[in-house]
């Protein structure tokens, strides 16, 4: 396959995974944030938020240290995620992390604390009401969460190149583009660009039809 | 005195004045701008300085990938010599009109040797070594704009190693990259020059050296820009081809330049 148009599906299945890990952790994440205070809250609040303005090669660097060759985590369990597709994937998942989380944060806080009363009262246990009552009206809100966390993870660049390189195996669409840009002769330069300006604006609109994007 | 005498006087002023700001912008030092292929990185600093010295002219260094850099000139970069590790990039040039062909010369050559982190307790013998399963990834610079990589593909080829070793490839960015990825054991093995390897003889190790059969002949053509300062770029030319300067890159694990091919006569490709 060229290399644009396997770049395209490199960015679409990473986008993907990561998109599909943060709301797994992010949901539960920000349910607990919403509805729960523990010792030490605020540091945990810090630390799951800080990606959002960390430069994203500061963040390439530490997935490096942790989960890289020599990693402190991936070392002694031997992997290792420099240069392999599902590295970039966690990359992109790191970033893209609190996109997701501070909305459907919020989205949960908003939600009726009465209404889950009512439903424990009525016999529901705590698993229940949030599948049956928090979830389903907190949902506009992570909906839209989950789009920009989508979007952020495509578009990711900075943790990704630290993280895959620069190769046609394991090329994104953003890392495609940045390859051009080096080359004399950018055939895939141009097509590449307005193929990631199409996807996003896309999102965008998307995002801006929701419910809650309208605020 | 008549007005004649006077307007006489005022236009020798003139005329005096004009001739000594000629002389001060002429006798003013020229800063060159050199984009050199990144592994000239330590020679070109020792050459540059007792030229510095000698001549009161400055140089300021542009270094990377010969591939990135010509790229960048393609672009607008006001350079004024480039100094590529391979033809084909020089060869781009002089085709678009951006560098003037008559002044390309080739100033050093090398060798390309495979190399394994110093801590390789077992290192191969060879090549062909490579294809041990125990060498996950194998790294070259990028044969897009890496020369160093055109001549490592052109090596793999001719061994026939290709094909196995195709998706365990890295790509360097430049050949420093590729070492770097080896000098940190991150990389089981690399392709690079032997004078990368001995810029970082405490962390790489060398393996094996290329069959010279097996690439093409490893020149760093320099071409003078045609919109740059051409005889200041000419200069540092003519003291990169002296006998001193070919001295400091002997020094340095430089081969001599043998004839460089007037165009790109290369194995199979880039």
């Amino acid at each position: 396959m060229s290399p644009l148009p396997h770049a395209l599906l490199q960015s679409l299945r990473i986008a993907l995974v990561a998109t599909a890990g943060v709301v797994l952790i992010g949901i539960p994440i920000a349910y607990l944030l919403a509805r729960r205070q523990f010792t030490g809250k605020a540091v945990v609040e810090t630390l799951l938020t800080l990606p959002l303005v960390l430069p994203p090669t500061v963040v390439g660097y530490f997935l490096l240290i942790l989960l890289g060759h020599h990693g402190l985590l991936s070392r002694p369990l031997q992997f290792s995620i420099l240069w392999r597709w599902y590295g970039g994937a966690v990359a992109a998942a790191v970033v893209a992390f609190p996109l997701l989380l501070l909305p459907a944060r919020a989205a949960f806080a908003s939600v009726d604390r009465d209404l889950e009363e009512v439903s424990r009262l009525m016999g529901a246990n705590r698993l229940q009401v949030f599948w049956h009552i928090s979830l389903p009206l907190a949902f506009p809100g992570i909906a839209s969460g989950i789009l920009l966390a989508f979007a952020r993870a495509l578009g990711e660049f900075g943790a990704t190149v630290m993280v895959l390189g620069i190769q046609d195996r394991t090329n994104t669409l953003p890392i495609f583009v940045y390859e051009q840009f080096e080359q004399i002769s950018p055939v895939g330069l141009v097509p590449a660009v307005l193929l990631l300006f199409a996807v996003t604006l896309g999102i965008i609109i998307l995002y801006n039809r929701l419910p809650a994007g309208r605020n | 005195m008549g007005g004649a005498d006077i307007l006489a006087v005022r236009l020798l002023k003139t005329v005096a004045f004009a001739a000594v700001l000629v002389l001060a912008a002429w006798a003013r030092a020229e800063t060159i701008t050199v984009s050199a292929a990144i592994s000239l990185k330590e020679v070109l600093a020792d050459i540059a300085q007792p030229y510095q010295a000698e001549t009161g002219e400055m140089v300021e260094f542009n270094l990377g990938a010969s591939g990135t850099l010509a790229a960048q000139i393609y672009q607008g970069a006001p350079v004024d010599l480039f100094i590529s590790a391979g033809p084909s990039q020089v060869d781009e040039l002089v085709g678009a009109g951006l560098a003037d062909g008559g002044t390309r010369t080739a100033i050093a050559g090398n060798r390309l040797v495979l190399i394994v982190p110093k801590s390789d307790a077992n290192p191969p013998k060879s090549f062909q070594d490579l294809t041990d399963s125990r060498f996950v990834h194998v790294a070259i610079g990028d044969p897009k704009i890496v020369p160093a990589g055109q001549y490592a593909m052109q090596t793999l080829r001719s061994l026939r190693l290709d094909q196995v070793l195709a998706s365990r490839l890295v790509m360097g960015q430049n050949v420093r990259q590729v070492l770097l990825y080896v000098s940190r054991a991150e990389a089981e093995a690399g392709v690079v020059y032997a004078t990368d390897a001995a810029a970082a003889a405490d962390a790489v190790k060398i393996a094996a050296v290329a069959d010279e059969a097996t690439h093409d002949p490893i020149l760093y053509p320099a071409v003078i820009i045609k919109s740059g300062k051409t005889a200041a770029a000419a200069k540092f030319l003519q003291y990169l081809k002296s006998e001193k300067a070919q001295a400091i890159f002997a020094a340095h694990g430089f081969t001599a330049p043998a004839a460089a091919p007037a165009a790109a006569t290369q194995k199979s490709g880039g």
